[in-house]
């Protein structure tokens, strides 16, 4: 397991994506993490949200997620869904080691944002495998 | 996995205490957590059962202040600590940069210190790393129930049972009370630090060759 370092650079593009493909379409929130619980990049209304803690809980519930998939002889569950009464919250795994989290509102349809993530995984992959 | 985000002048490091069930993992967060200002430390968050076990893990983000121009930010992670929780200490573990064994001085439970490490051991290994490479230190905790009366093990045989082959540095505590659990971090936060920066130096010229995500 290496080390991940984020350059100047690489930070604006990852969040102008983020900016183009989510926010633009309504998402409250969007947290780009790693597996191991860190916050990569943000874009969106981060105010009275503690990220840190989010980013933590969030690669916790995927590995749990991931072994309750191996139990039932799945792969993996790429994606995971919370439906709150105001917020709602997707998680998609980018690639190995990467989970792109969004947090909207009912105003914006789940579809769209399911359409929306599947389109920025490649991109945000690229920009992440980019050596 | 550490984490180097240049954008915001910060270093990530995950710091991961390890140790059998009631060895005071939880209790040495609590100590840090009172023990450090606002200003340094983040919001603790834990999962635990109703019996105040912890059921995933404890988190605790603390900031150490500045090298280089950088801030660096550990996260303290706990595991839990009961055998059948394997597959969620596996989960906690992954990405870790350094860490802290808690081993329990009582001498009844001398056989729960030694399947706790072997089990850290084979978790470390499902993920390629070492045990013998990756920061670590021993903490033996509990150490002032000896006034209590109560039998313990010595530290000779506690190093003899976990830290002969390894030889890393073991400090003394009584997490409880505080004794021991600064000097535990402090030692833990240098080596994690310099195992993360030492990589860093040896892939920078590569980042800016690159200008990207290594």
């Amino acid at each position: 397991m290496g080390t991940m370092i984020v350059t100047d650079e690489k930070a604006r593009q990852l969040k102008e994506v983020l900016d183009r493909q989510l926010l633009a379409i309504g998402v409250s929130l969007a947290i780009l993490i790693d597996e191991a619980g860190n916050v990569i990049v943000s874009a969106g209304n981060v105010n009275g949200v503690d990220t840190t803690s989010l980013a933590a809980l969030a690669a916790a519930n995927f590995g749990a997620t991931a072994q309750i998939a191996k139990l039932l002889g799945e792969e993996d569950f790429s994606i995971l869904y919370h439906k709150g009464k105001k917020d709602n919250i997707h998680f998609s795994k980018i690639g190995m080691d990467f989970i792109l989290v969004t947090v909207f509102t009912d105003d914006i349809p789940l579809g769209l944002v399911r359409l929306r993530v599947s389109q920025v995984a490649q991109e945000l992959l690229d920009l992440l495998a980019e050596n | 996995m550490a984490l180097i985000d240049l954008n915001r002048k910060e270093i990530h490091c995950k710091i991961v205490y390890y140790g059998p069930g009631r060895s005071g993992k939880t209790t040495n967060l609590f100590y840090i957590y009172n023990a450090v200002s606002e200003k340094y430390r983040g919001k603790l968050l834990t999962i635990e059962t109703r019996g105040e076990r912890t059921l995933f893990f404890d988190l605790l983000p603390i900031n150490l202040g500045q090298i280089h121009g950088l801030n660096i930010r550990l996260q303290l992670y706990t595991v839990p600590g009961q055998s059948h929780y394997r597959a969620t200490r596996k989960l906690v573990l992954k990405g870790v940069d350094g860490i802290v064994f808690v081993a329990d001085s009582l001498r009844k439970r001398r056989e729960k210190n030694i399947e706790s490490l072997l089990d850290l051991k084979n978790n470390l290994r499902d993920y390629g790393l070492d045990l013998a490479q990756i920061p670590l230190v021993f903490q033996y905790n509990k150490r002032d129930l000896v006034t209590a009366n109560v039998p313990l093990l010595t530290i000779e045989e506690l190093q003899e049972d976990l830290n002969k082959e390894l030889q890393v540095p073991y400090f003394e505590a009584a997490a409880a009370k505080g004794i021991g659990v600064f000097e535990t971090l402090k030692e833990i936060s240098k080596r994690t630090v310099k195992f993360v920066a030492r990589k860093y130096v040896f892939s920078s010229e590569k980042v800016r060759a690159q200008g990207g995500v290594i």
